[in-house]
């Protein structure tokens, strides 16, 4: 009888821990103290800096950087990326007419959290979707031909700030909620979580390179990464990182990983596009 | 197709400075790929800038230059309006050049 009654209570527990941490999801909240404390690690930084990663924080990598700016290695995928836009589908249409305002100027808008499908749109997801859609092979994710796309999309939102709307809907909260257990979350041989390196030791070394902070890493995506002699999406960028603490990446524009793209990028709402980037 | 080359050239008081940044894998012959079998060397052997008939700057380039090389010098002399050509070849004979103005 004792037993029984202590077994009852411990599920009572459970339930008022379940109920209690639905309640406890709060991005504006995660919002303020995000910022707060990316403000305080380095008072140094403006807040719209932070977007240029590890440029921010490292005095002589700013300097080559904007040496290299003069003559941008992602140049020839912007070019190329407007050509992929306009070149017309066998049925006549291009990618540009699968998006408002023909794809310029967008980039700020993803990724979105759809409620007819109830989950988070990226804008890598909607260009194979297109593709798809108008009977098109689909890109890779982590080919150049998806960061040249995406590349030229980003070009033309340059200045635009991030404008991530979390609609009130426990699909999006959940999505939301998600994306950030996934980013504190410690995985791989090495037991790194994203949040161990960029939120724990953004300006530190990790072997020859300096680590960017988390806030606003996105906003200069697709990269140009001179290590990778080519153009990155976000899905190389999420699962390379995931390979070098050790683990298994998830599939490209798995469920998971985009809702750390909501997550990362709800974090720098405000905070301008920049993108394509290049970095070391 | 568009061009290989992107090039810039800027002329201020006796001397013009050039950055110029070419497309190429850049292969050096010494790399794997995913299957084990080694990929052919295929890189650039000569690049050349000229201007007024005559030739300012060559390069000669191997196997240890990067994918994508950038180069940047400055010469003495060139003007606003004149014309700068580019050209490079590389190991397999293909070729591209490009006239560019000097600004």
């Amino acid at each position: 009888m004792f037993r029984k009654i202590l077994i009852s209570v411990a599920c009572c527990a459970i339930f008022a821990n379940g109920a209690l941490a639905a309640e406890t999801i709060n991005p504006e909240q995660d919002f303020k103290e995000f910022r707060q404390f990316f403000q305080s690690k380095f008072p140094q930084v403006k807040l719209e800096d932070f977007v240029n990663g590890p440029y921010s924080v490292d005095e002589g990598l700013r300097k080559q950087w904007i040496e290299k700016e003069e003559f941008p290695p992602y140049d020839f995928a912007l070019e190329k990326g407007k050509e992929l836009m306009a070149k017309p589908f066998a049925n006549g249409k291009t990618i540009a007419d699968c998006f408002p305002n023909k794809g310029i100027g967008i980039r700020q808008d993803y990724p979105y959290f759809d409620a007819k499908e109830g989950q988070v749109i990226t804008l890598e997801l909607a260009v194979n979707r297109c593709l798809e859609q108008n009977g098109e092979k689909p890109f890779s994710y982590t080919g150049d031909d998806m960061a040249s796309v995406t590349a030229y999309m980003a070009f033309t939102s340059r200045g635009k700030p991030f404008d991530i709307k979390i609609p009130n809907d426990p699909r999006a909260l959940a999505a939301y909620e998600h994306g950030k257990q996934y980013f504190y979350q410690r995985r791989g041989q090495l037991n790194f979580s994203c949040a161990s390196c960029h939120v724990q030791s953004p300006g530190e070394l990790i072997r020859s390179e300096r680590l960017a902070p988390a806030l606003g890493i996105l906003n200069a995506m697709p990269i140009y990464r001179s290590e990778w002699g080519g153009m990155g999406t976000i899905s190389r960028r999420f699962t390379s990182c995931n390979s070098q603490v050790r683990g298994v990446p998830l599939k490209p524009q798995d469920a998971e990983y985009r809702d750390v793209e909501y997550y990362l990028s709800y974090m720098a709402n405000g905070l301008p596009i920049v993108g394509p980037g290049s970095r070391p | 197709m568009a061009s290989s080359i992107r090039v810039r050239a800027t002329a201020s008081g006796e001397t013009t400075e050039v950055q110029a940044l070419i497309q190429h894998p850049m292969d050096s012959g010494f790399v794997k790929n995913s299957k084990g079998e080694l990929i052919p060397p295929h890189h650039i052997e000569t690049v050349q800038f000229e201007t007024g008939g005559k030739v300012v700057f060559t390069a000669l380039w191997g196997p240890a230059v990067s994918k994508d090389p950038y180069v940047k010098f400055s010469f003495k002399g060139g003007k606003k309006g004149d014309d700068l050509k580019i050209s490079w070849v590389d190991n397999k004979g293909a070729s591209d050049s490009m006239t560019a103005k000097i600004q």
